[in-house]
């Protein structure tokens, strides 16, 4: 159960206006994520569904029904924050507690939930503990916790792992995915992290500067970008862009093309250029090259090569995979 | 940065001021548990003798000792009592976003500028006087009879105007306090289903337990010395009702020019002092740890 709905919502902070109208649907068990440069008021966004931040207009429907002024515990969502927000006086247990404390819940009924919620969370050895004694990874598991146990309608999460160092975002990227899958809650995560957005999305809603560019799944995003903004922004590293010659030859403003969607060789192409850095991953290896003009290209090569700075490359783009852009940057069909 | 070298180095470095201020503290020290020892008054000027530990034995034993023991405690906790949960309420209020935040954040500081012979008097004769003072007008419009402030209750009377005085310390450090709450962790609290009461009661009041716990060593030092006020207002009257162990000492050795009772007498609440101290450091400091 945890259908949410958004109306016409808008959110200003005296003057400044950091959501116009928005219209959104997040449908029941799906995982959706909101991704955007930082400030385009993706928490605002999540505050407004959670009720933490007024609505300024428009309705946000739970269930469908108006939760708009509805206080954010009675809106049977759970929310875990960038900080974690953990109690610091109270131990894990406690703290995973508190929520059902506060819904007065029975002594038994307390001890079973969350006793199940550390199995969950595999912190059932850290319960008496507080929280200034557990890792950044465990911390974020008791937030986790303390929202699982109420049984929400829908979770909230505001960039949960940005905290977190480079490997340990790995793994609870995993394990939050693996929660969905045997929750089947509807979940709500906001990130700047395109990564984190492809991995985990079954829907991504891609916000710029509060107005929503695009929804769909993280393929859909990829395959076709309605404009440069979201063609930029999915997909790592980022999608070349081509003005200029290039782009007139071709009849469009802009022409787009990713990466791993050209073709090397050291004979004959499209485009030849000559390379700048090439940076060595061990699988792939990304080449930045200079066309003609000063036009900067990244380029995917196979791991195993041996090019390296200065040599001589000819570029050829695959059939069908580039993107036309007009010029306010939308993308030209057909 | 605690490496062997840098810990000796530290304690180098600050031996100069530690020496000074063990010397500061140890002459006059001294001097008193000596004079303590004397049978000295300043009416007969050259006759002292050792008489041992006499003056104690006189300062211990006085029916007054017992009277000032009891109201210090009673001031002491008394004062206490109103300014943490004052300051507490006043802290809270004022954290609220409200329209001329910052004039009313100067206003409750205010009283804290104030001397303290000055604001005991202020009270004395403009608010508490049973003839001239505002409540007793006050009293008078309502029909009813004027209270007689510091006849009838005159150690509950200075309790309020010491704890006046203090509670723009214990606010100003609560309210310090309370900003750094992390304003998601009441959010949190806001989505766990807590209303208001609860947000206070499970995550504000525990935030703020070692400011309290400050506060109640810092004011029990200061408190445990009050003087002026009692001086201005009551002179320790009417008996004894209102003389606390300080006001005894100086009634001693400045009222009757007994310095060597007077001596024994701030030996006594020095070692009371430290009594208190020890107790609280036990019983609360632990909540200054970690
Ligand atoms: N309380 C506030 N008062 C005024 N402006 C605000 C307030 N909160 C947020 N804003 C503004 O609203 C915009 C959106 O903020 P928001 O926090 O939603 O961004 P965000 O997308 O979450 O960014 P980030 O990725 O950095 O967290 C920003 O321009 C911010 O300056
Ligand atoms: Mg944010």
């Amino acid at each position: 159960m945890g259908r949410i709905q958004l109306k016409n919502v808008t959110k200003r902070f005296g003057k400044l206006e950091v959501i116009p109208p928005m219209n959104l649907e997040i449908d029941e068990g799906e995982f959706v994520v909101f991704v955007g440069p930082s400030g385009c008021g993706k928490s605002t966004l999540l505050r407004m569904i959670a009720g933490l931040e007024d609505v300024t207009s428009g309705q946000v429907l739970i269930n469908g029904e108006d939760a708009t002024h509805v206080r954010p515990a009675r809106r049977g969502l759970a929310m875990v924050f960038q900080s974690y927000a953990l109690y610091p006086h109270m131990t894990v247990r406690n703290n995973i507690a508190f929520p059902l404390k506060m819904a007065k819940a029975g002594r038994e009924e307390i001890e079973k939930r969350v006793t199940s919620a550390a199995d969950i969370l595999n912190l059932s050895s850290y319960l008496d503990r507080r929280p200034g004694q557990l890792s950044g990874g465990q911390r974020q598991r008791v937030a986790i916790g303390r929202a699982i146990v109420r049984e929400p309608k829908a979770f909230l999460f505001d960039e949960p792992l940005s905290n977190l160092d480079a490997a340990l975002r790995v793994n609870m990227r995993l394990e939050i995915s693996r929660l969905h899958q045997s929750l089947g809650t509807t979940m709500i995560y906001v990130t700047h992290d395109q990564v984190e957005a492809m991995t985990m999305a079954d829907k991504i809603v891609v916000l710029n500067a509060g107005t929503v560019e695009q929804v769909g799944s993280p393929m859909e995003l990829y395959r076709n970008p309605v404009n440069m903004f979201v063609a930029g922004f999915i997909g790592s590293p980022k999608m070349n862009f081509l003005y200029g010659d290039f782009a007139a030859d071709r009849s469009a403003h802009a022409i787009g093309i990713r990466p791993e969607h050209l073709t090397l060789s050291t004979q004959s192409g499209t485009w030849k250029g000559s390379i700048g850095i090439a940076e060595h991953f061990g699988a792939d290896t990304f080449l930045h090259v200079t066309l003609k003009d000063d036009t900067q290209l990244t380029v995917r090569a196979e791991g195993e090569n041996n090019l390296g700075h200065g040599d001589i490359i000819y570029v050829t783009p695959m059939d069908g995979r580039i993107h036309h852009f007009d010029e306010n940057e939308m993308l030209r069909r057909g | 940065m605690a490496t062997d070298h840098s810990r000796i180095t530290a304690r180098f470095m600050i031996s100069p001021a530690v020496f000074l201020l063990l010397g500061w503290m140890i002459v006059p020290l001294s001097m008193t548990i000596y004079f303590s020892f004397l049978n000295y008054n300043l009416l007969s000027p050259g006759l002292e003798e050792w008489i041992g530990l006499t003056n104690y034995e006189f300062f211990l034993t006085d029916p007054a000792f017992f009277e000032a023991l009891a109201n210090t405690l009673q001031l002491v906790l008394g004062v206490l009592f109103l300014t943490v949960c004052g300051g507490v309420g006043l802290a809270v209020l004022l954290d609220q976003p409200m329209w001329g935040q910052g004039i009313v954040r100067i206003l409750v500081i205010a009283p804290f500028f104030i001397m303290p012979t000055v604001s005991a008097l202020v009270w004395k004769n403009m608010f508490m006087n049973p003839v001239n003072g505002l409540f007793a007008h006050l009293a008078k419009g309502l029909g009813l009879e004027a209270f007689d402030f510091f006849g009838q209750a005159p150690l509950l009377s200075i309790t309020f105007i010491v704890a006046w005085q203090w509670l723009p310390f214990a606010t100003l450090i609560f309210l310090t306090a309370l900003q750094s709450l992390d304003k998601e962790q009441i959010e949190a609290a806001k989505m766990d289903g807590a209303r208001k009461f609860n947000r206070f009661y499970h995550i504000v009041l525990p935030h703020l337990s070692r400011a309290i716990t400050v506060v109640i060593l810092i004011l029990t030092i200061f408190l445990l010395s009050i003087f002026a006020e009692i001086l201005v207002t009551t002179n320790g009257g009417p008996g004894y009702a209102s003389t606390n162990i300080t006001y005894l000492v100086y009634a001693q050795s400045l009222l009757q020019f007994d310095v060597g009772g007077g001596s024994a007498g701030g030996i006594v609440a020095v070692v009371l002092a430290n009594i208190v101290a020890v107790f609280l450091m036990r019983m609360i400091g632990k909540n200054l740890e970690n």
